[in-house]
């Protein structure tokens, strides 16, 4: 343990030096606080940064998880040469990318929203909903980038994968659903709609934070079966847990994959 | 002799012609009052004569159904209550010029079979209800195949929970050249509901959360409506099946849910609809079957839909609106256009303009991709704010070819009107 939190916390160091992060959190900070002082409309400003935290989040994970493995080769190798478990190295790799991601994400929406004084307070569900699905793609597509990164040694294939992999759950899979739903139109959806969210965490918490703000009136009795789904404790509990699921999955198999490789 | 007879005939005459002026022009008034020799109003209406006024001191009266057959003034003295009891119905007016004022009518009763209000005018002309005060009544105001009437200043309010178990707010039918103006109406099933109603006009009233519309009308030719303000109404305003409909400088707002619009118009032919504004409803305005409409200088904005349009709408002319912020500015479930969109505000607008005439140089058009394909299939509404959905959006606007290509804004104006 004292390994993982020393590795933790020299992957920490390393990274926040880098031009990269804060980069990233200087977009969210910039971007929120140009949202929130030219609009006086929280809830606007809360879809807008829906919008950026559903893009942005995952492609910066997916692709900056990607080539951090590979950068960091030549400093798996030199730990793995000493006494220390490759389970502890890799969560130690994992953990060390994903707090301050997580961090710089929190920080950059936070302290704009909070020093605005406006009365953001009001909207505190779709707050909490907004960064409790920003952590969660964090968390859920840096496990992706290191299990693309692990098993492909090809930096270029690593890379185009990720941005394909990515492009999947934000655009084609949505797009999937629409020639779905023009193709079975005549025929009850609904249901079949809610167990294909839980399918893409894109659009699981893309709907989740729309049915906290009031366009989900537009969408007429879906949106009333949706409501009535995901406002429920058992909508909640099923959505966590398909999020917890999505984020466990690729980083146990990648963990697996990291034990057995030869570096 | 014969002088002096001539001259008391005369006298005669004009002591008679004083008597029967008197009886009309100095009408008595007839105080009604537990402190008063008369008691209840239906022992006053027992001689009360045409052109009598009855003051009604404060105090609760319990009288059941009361019948006025007389053309009488009721006033109210410091608010008097009268009660239905939670059964009856209070007044029913037959005769011509009543005027009831500054009364407090309570509880009506509810009965579907004869539709019990506060005040029910049958068949009457020149009535004018005023500055009355209608709590908990099943209807407020009915008035029924009657003309010229004024209904002016009341507040009703009720706070019925279901929409079966509840009447209107004001309700006419069958009437002619009625003025409803400055009331305030709020907690019945629809707040101002018309049918066969002609020649009628509808001013600076509130209706604001009634269970189901803040005003509906439905065969009421050549009625006009201005400067009236409906607010959190359970499905906004509904009008049907009218002619020469004029709606100038009213309010529509916050008409929000699923199966709510800030005004949903259904076969209105020949009509104006001006200076309006709606706010914040989760569809702004809806045109089924609706013809010839001239809707301009109008304000819609931070709507769901701003205007819905049905394919069976034609010829109607939108020019000098303002749409802004609307998450659509259009929808229609038609591939061709036959309405006319000129010279509007888009906030949405991303155009230029080279000559600073203040029209845009490149057409705008309103429907997007999005907005068409959910108007067919309502669940694919899910998607809304979904990355591949803008991607899509901006593609047809560059090459359209499933939104109606005739359906555009030639000349959008850069600044708001």
């Amino acid at each position: 343990m004292n390994i993982l939190a020393k590795i933790i916390r020299y992957q920490i160091h390393d990274i926040s030096r880098s031009m990269w992060l804060i980069i990233y959190t200087l977009f969210f900070l910039l971007t929120s606080y140009g949202l929130i002082s030219f609009s006086n409309n929280i809830p606007k400003v809360l879809v807008s940064l829906m919008n950026i935290t559903l893009i942005i989040i995952p492609m910066v994970s997916i692709i900056f998880g990607t080539i951090y493995l590979y950068n960091n080769k030549d400093y798996v190798v030199l730990m793995l040469s000493q006494p220390i478990k490759r389970t502890v190295l890799y969560f130690g790799l994992y953990l060390g990318l994903v707090i301050p991601l997580a961090f710089s994400f929190v920080i950059g929406i936070s302290i704009p929203l909070i020093l605005s004084g406006k009365n953001w307070l009001e909207h505190i569900a779709v707050i909490v909903y907004l960064f409790t699905s920003g952590v969660f793609q964090t968390i859920i597509f840096v496990s992706i980038a290191f299990l693309i990164s692990i098993v492909n040694e090809n930096r270029i294939l690593g890379l185009g994968l990720s941005i394909f992999i990515w492009l999947c759950f934000a655009v084609l899979y949505d797009g999937m659903l629409l020639l779905i739903i023009e193709f079975f139109q005549d025929y009850p959806l609904e249901k079949m709609l809610i167990g294909f969210l839980f399918f893409n965490p894109i659009d699981l918490a893309r709907i989740l934070i729309i049915l906290k703000l009031d366009v989900a009136a537009l969408m007429g009795y879906t949106g009333a079966v949706f409501q009535k789904f995901f406002n429920t404790e058992w909508g909640i509990i099923l959505s966590l847990s398909s999020l917890t699921i999505w984020s466990i999955v690729p980083l146990l198999i990648g963990k697996s994959k990291f034990l057995k490789k030869d570096f | 002799m014969l002088k002096r007879n001539g001259t008391k005939n005369i006298a005669l005459l004009i002591t008679l012609i004083l008597i029967f002026f008197q009886s009309n022009l100095y009408t008595k008034a007839i105080k009604v009052g537990s402190n008063h020799k008369v008691k209840t109003i239906t022992a006053a209406l027992l001689f009360a004569v045409n052109g009598d006024t009855l003051l009604i001191a404060s105090g609760i009266y319990k009288e059941g159904p009361i019948a006025i057959r007389k053309s009488i003034t009721i006033v109210g003295i410091n608010n008097p209550i009268i009660s239905g009891d939670g059964k009856y119905e209070i007044f029913l007016v037959e005769a011509n010029n009543v005027k009831i004022t500054g009364l407090v009518f309570r509880e009506a009763g509810l009965n579907y079979i004869k539709d019990n209000a506060a005040i029910k005018l049958n068949n009457v002309k020149n009535c004018v209800i005023s500055s009355n005060k209608f709590e908990n009544n099943f209807f407020g105001i009915y008035l029924a195949k009657s003309q010229n009437c004024i209904i002016d200043g009341n507040i009703i309010s009720a706070n019925h929970k279901k929409e079966t178990q509840s009447g209107n707010g004001i309700h006419l039918w069958y009437c002619k050249n009625i003025i409803i103006k400055n009331n305030t109406i709020r907690g019945h099933r629809d707040g101002i509901y018309m049918e066969f109603v002609r020649n009628s006009n509808i001013h600076n009233n509130f209706a604001e959360k009634n269970i189901r519309y803040g005003l509906h009308f439905m065969f009421s030719d050549s009625c006009s409506y201005s400067n009236n303000h409906f607010q959190i109404n359970g499905a906004g305003a509904a009008v049907m099946y009218s002619h020469n409909v004029e709606m100038k400088n009213n309010r529509f707002e916050k008409n929000w849910g699923s199966a709510s619009y800030g005004l949903l118009l259904k076969d209105i032919y020949d009509s104006k609809i001006s200076n309006n504004i709606f706010y914040k409803n989760s569809c702004g305005i809806y045109f089924e079957g609706c013809n010839r409409i001239t809707f301009t200088k109008n304000d819609l904005i931070e709507n769901g839909w701003a205007v819905r349009l049905m394919s069976n709408s034609m010829e109607n002319k939108f020019s000098e609106n303002n749409f802004i912020s609307n998450s659509f500015d259009i929808a229609t479930n038609s591939t061709k256009n036959y309405n006319y969109f000129d010279g509007n505000h888009w906030s949405e607008y991303k155009g230029y303009d080279l000559n600073k005439d203040g029209i845009g140089d490149v057409p705008f058009r309103p429907v997007k991709l999005f907005s068409f394909i959910s108007e067919r299939i309502r669940p694919s509404l899910i998607l809304i704010r979904s990355l591949f959905i803008e991607i899509v959006n901006i593609a047809e606007t560059v090459f359209p070819t499933f939104t109606p290509e005739a359906l555009l804004d030639n000349n959008p104006k850069m600044k708001r009107i």
